[in-house]
């Protein structure tokens, strides 16, 4: 895993990318690669890469080149199937010169040219510069598991894997917040891509690629979801058959990613069926000791030890686990923002931080996690309140209304059903829209929207008629309404939540954060496409969510993790920020100044917020689900806004680290 | 302060809507969001502490939570029945 950067001159009047630039993005992403850096600077174009090292831990460096200097390569993520790759072009004629995934990385986009990002099984973000044809390629995975943003300024394009990156290579680019992202966050929970938090930085979508010479820019997807049209099967064997396939695509996916990595592979532990049984498989992968990882609550309501326990103990691992309180998060939570660099409406992401910083202190560097099978295999309580709000459309009359709901959200302490009359006007509302798009996700979108009336004069002013979900719904795929409604629902769960929050603010970014890589074999290319082919009853059987996966988790995974009702990962919100322990940022943040300063929030209305949170905190009732979202969005912009624009941090020092670690590669090609 | 006005004063603090947004006394405070379905739980609180009224259950019903003036009616209507 590493970290990428590069900048190319567009044309003759722009400068040309300086060495300085080049070590200022290496210096910003040092924390993804620790291990090894490197530059190029090749005349219009100059590449910048730091490197954790995973495989072939003695060649691999990069920037990398072919043999004739033509072509320049960076990379950071995965191809998991570069062996079965080098081995195709082997045998179409090319020759390698070393074991390194990076070679066959260019080797592949040598011959195949685009076309080879279609055949990456992996998590990757790339960019390759030709000189011969001054065209620059960025491409990235298919489901966006490694980030890469983009910056055209000055007649320039700095492309880097975190956006801090772009920021301290040039300080002239403008810094602002981008009001439609606040918007999108405070509907979505989450920016969406190519949009990021910030005006002037765009974000490559995932399984795109982008191509760019001086004359013309060109984009498209070389992979996007699909799913079979309703009533024309693309599974053709029984649920047991299902079952059999699914546990042995998952099996494969997960054994090629404990063994095609030279260090240790870990795994994390949630107590939950996903990472239980993706660790179990990993357990059976190896013979070496193996290490899993697990977060736990002192808040009981959060808390999952004893089933994380229970995992551990059954497969016999080197259990780590660390404990996480509410004035951890609050303490971390502005490192967590500094790393995920968006608003956040969840404290999430807090306890991930900490834990990967568990796994480096345990000499891991790579873990393995269930992320994804919620998307892939329905396991979201969304899925299940679509369904039987769909039913209610369907059967107006039905008694089962309020029984139906009480059996998808039975773990709520704070329960949205606790009234039956109010549930149902909430959960009731516009069925008349049961087989338009969205409906599924229609009432978290309804619920967090109206948070928007938090935001300053000058805010509505600068959104104006922007319209979040209509823009969603011009980008549907023209297919999207012949597929089962589970299926369309999970298409906008990927698209609004998958890569945009999941697999960055709660992935990428607390993992690389420490160093740390992150796999998932639930996004395994063969995996998803396996998902996406299943009957939607395979995955929600009536209301029972994940069904083939339960059964193939049958027998391998401890029956009681299998059996229990499902807990999303939740972490304590904002009791944390408030209190006389309440940590001086807070007060900071939500101080009238700063927030004029910051201009998205009116800060008499943010006040009431914030008396009132403290006032139900020092009481001793809980905090609802919208004043808890409310008070973290407020915080989580307001550190961004401090953290990148308005105490605008110098560039960070160029690390000067002049050892055998970093490599400096000069205008002609050449390693000094 | 009439009942309406100590209703709406409740609203628009608890719910923290700014000056900017003109909300109506009639406004569906449902379907605009600002009460959700735990919003409903804090205003009855509300109305039984300051009120010295009981709700039942049956009478948490979108008819009598649904806008400023809905609440303020309720409110009166189980006070003069109290009296």
């Amino acid at each position: 895993m590493c970290g990428i950067g590069g900048i190319v001159a567009l044309h003759g009047d722009a400068n040309a990318p300086a060495r300085p630039q080049l070590l200022r993005m290496t210096s910003a992403l040092r924390h993804r690669g620790p291990d090894q850096s490197g530059i190029a600077t090749l005349g219009r174009a100059g590449l910048a890469h730091t490197r954790l090292s995973i495989i072939d831990l003695a060649g691999g460096r990069q920037p990398y080149t072919n043999d004739d200097s033509s072509m320049w390569l960076v990379y950071n993520g995965e191809v998991f199937n570069y062996i079965e790759l080098r081995e195709e072009l082997r045998g179409l004629g090319r020759r390698f010169r070393s074991e390194s995934d990076t070679e066959v990385v260019l080797r592949a986009y040598e011959h195949w040219g685009e076309a080879a990002f279609e055949r990456f099984n992996g998590q990757f973000a790339i960019g390759i510069w030709d000189r011969n044809k001054e065209k620059l390629v960025l491409a990235r995975d298919r489901l966006g598991v490694r980030p890469l943003y983009i910056c055209e300024h000055a007649g320039r394009i700095t492309f880097a894997s975190e956006i801090k990156a772009i920021f301290a290579a040039d300080p002239s680019i403008p810094r602002a917040l981008d009001p439609i992202a606040i918007d999108q966050t405070f509907t979505f929970w989450s920016v969406l891509a190519p949009r990021t938090a910030f005006a002037k930085v765009e974000e490559l979508q995932p399984g795109h690629v982008r191509s760019i010479t001086p004359h013309r820019t060109r984009e498209r997807a070389f992979w996007a979801p699909s799913h079979p049209r309703e009533g024309a099967p693309a599974y053709a064997g029984s649920i047991e058959e299902a079952t059999e396939e699914v546990r042995a695509e998952l099996a494969r996916a997960t054994s090629l990613r404990m063994l095609r990595a030279d260090v240790p592979v870990g795994a994390y532990v949630s107590g939950g069926l996903d990472s239980s049984l993706i660790a179990t498989l990993a357990r059976r992968a190896t013979n070496s000791r193996f290490s899993t990882f697990s977060v736990r609550f002192d808040d009981p309501e959060y808390d999952e030890t004893r089933y994380q326990r229970l995992v551990a103990s059954e497969l016999g691992t080197e259990h780590h686990e660390i404990v996480v309180r509410g004035d951890d998060i609050a303490r971390v939570f502005p490192d967590v923002v500094e790393h995920a660099e968006r608003p956040l409406l969840r404290t999430a992401p807090a306890p991930l931080l900490l834990l990967s910083r568990l796994v480096r202190d345990s000499g891991i560097k790579v873990v393995l996690t269930g992320e994804g099978a919620d998307e892939m295999f329905a396991g979201y309580d969304l899925f299940r309140e679509a369904k039987v709000r769909r039913f209610w459309a369907r059967h107006p009359g039905s008694r089962l209304r309020p029984r139906l709901l009480q059996r998808i959200y039975p773990y709520l302490s704070r329960s949205p059903v606790a009234q039956a009359a109010m549930a149902q006007e909430f959960f009731g509302r516009r069925l008349e829209r049961a087989r338009l798009p969205g409906f599924g996700h229609e009432p978290r979108w309804r619920t967090t929207t109206p948070l928007k009336r938090l935001f300053a004069r000058s805010m509505h002013a600068a959104v104006g008629t922007y319209d979040s979900i209509g823009e969603l719904m011009a980008q549907l795929p023209p297919e999207h309404s012949a597929w089962s409604s589970l299926a369309q629902d999970q298409w906008f769960e990927v698209r609004t939540l998958l890569s945009a929050y999941l697999l960055s603010a709660q992935g990428d970014r607390m993992l690389m954060a420490s160093s740390v890589e992150g796999r998932f074999p639930f996004l395994d290319a063969r995996v998803v496409e396996l998902a996406n082919r299943l009957p939607a009853s395979f995955k929600l059987r009536v209301l029972d969510e994940k069904h083939v996966l339960k059964r193939a988790s049958a027998g391998l995974v401890p029956e009681a993790v299998i059996a229990r009702t499902k807990q999303p990962y939740r972490a304590p919100d904002a009791e944390s920020f408030l209190g006389p322990g309440a940590p001086d940022w807070v007060h900071d943040a939500l101080r009238e100044r700063t927030l004029t300063a910051a201009g998205v929030f009116d800060p008499r209305a943010v006040a009431q917020l914030h008396a009132k949170c403290t006032r139900q905190l020092a009481s001793g009732t809980p905090l609802s689900n919208s004043d808890n979202m409310a008070l973290v969005g407020v915080l989580s912009t307001q550190l961004l806004h401090q953290t990148f624009i308005d105490q605008r941090r110098e560039p960070p020092a160029i690390d000067g680290r002049d050892d055998a670690r970093s490599t400096i590669v000069t205008t002609n090609g050449e390693s000094p | 302060m009439t009942t309406i006005d100590a209703v709406r004063s409740f609203i628009l603090t608890n719910f923290y809507v700014p000056e900017t947004i003109a909300l109506a006394d009639d406004m569906s405070l449902l379907e605009l969001g600002i009460v959700d379905s735990t919003g409903v739980l804090e205003v009855t609180a509300f109305l039984e502490s300051e009120y010295g009224i009981e709700i039942s259950d049956d009478e948490i019903v979108p008819a009598n939570m649904d806008s400023i003036r809905a609440i303020a009616a309720f409110v009166e209507t189980k006070t003069a029945r109290a009296a």
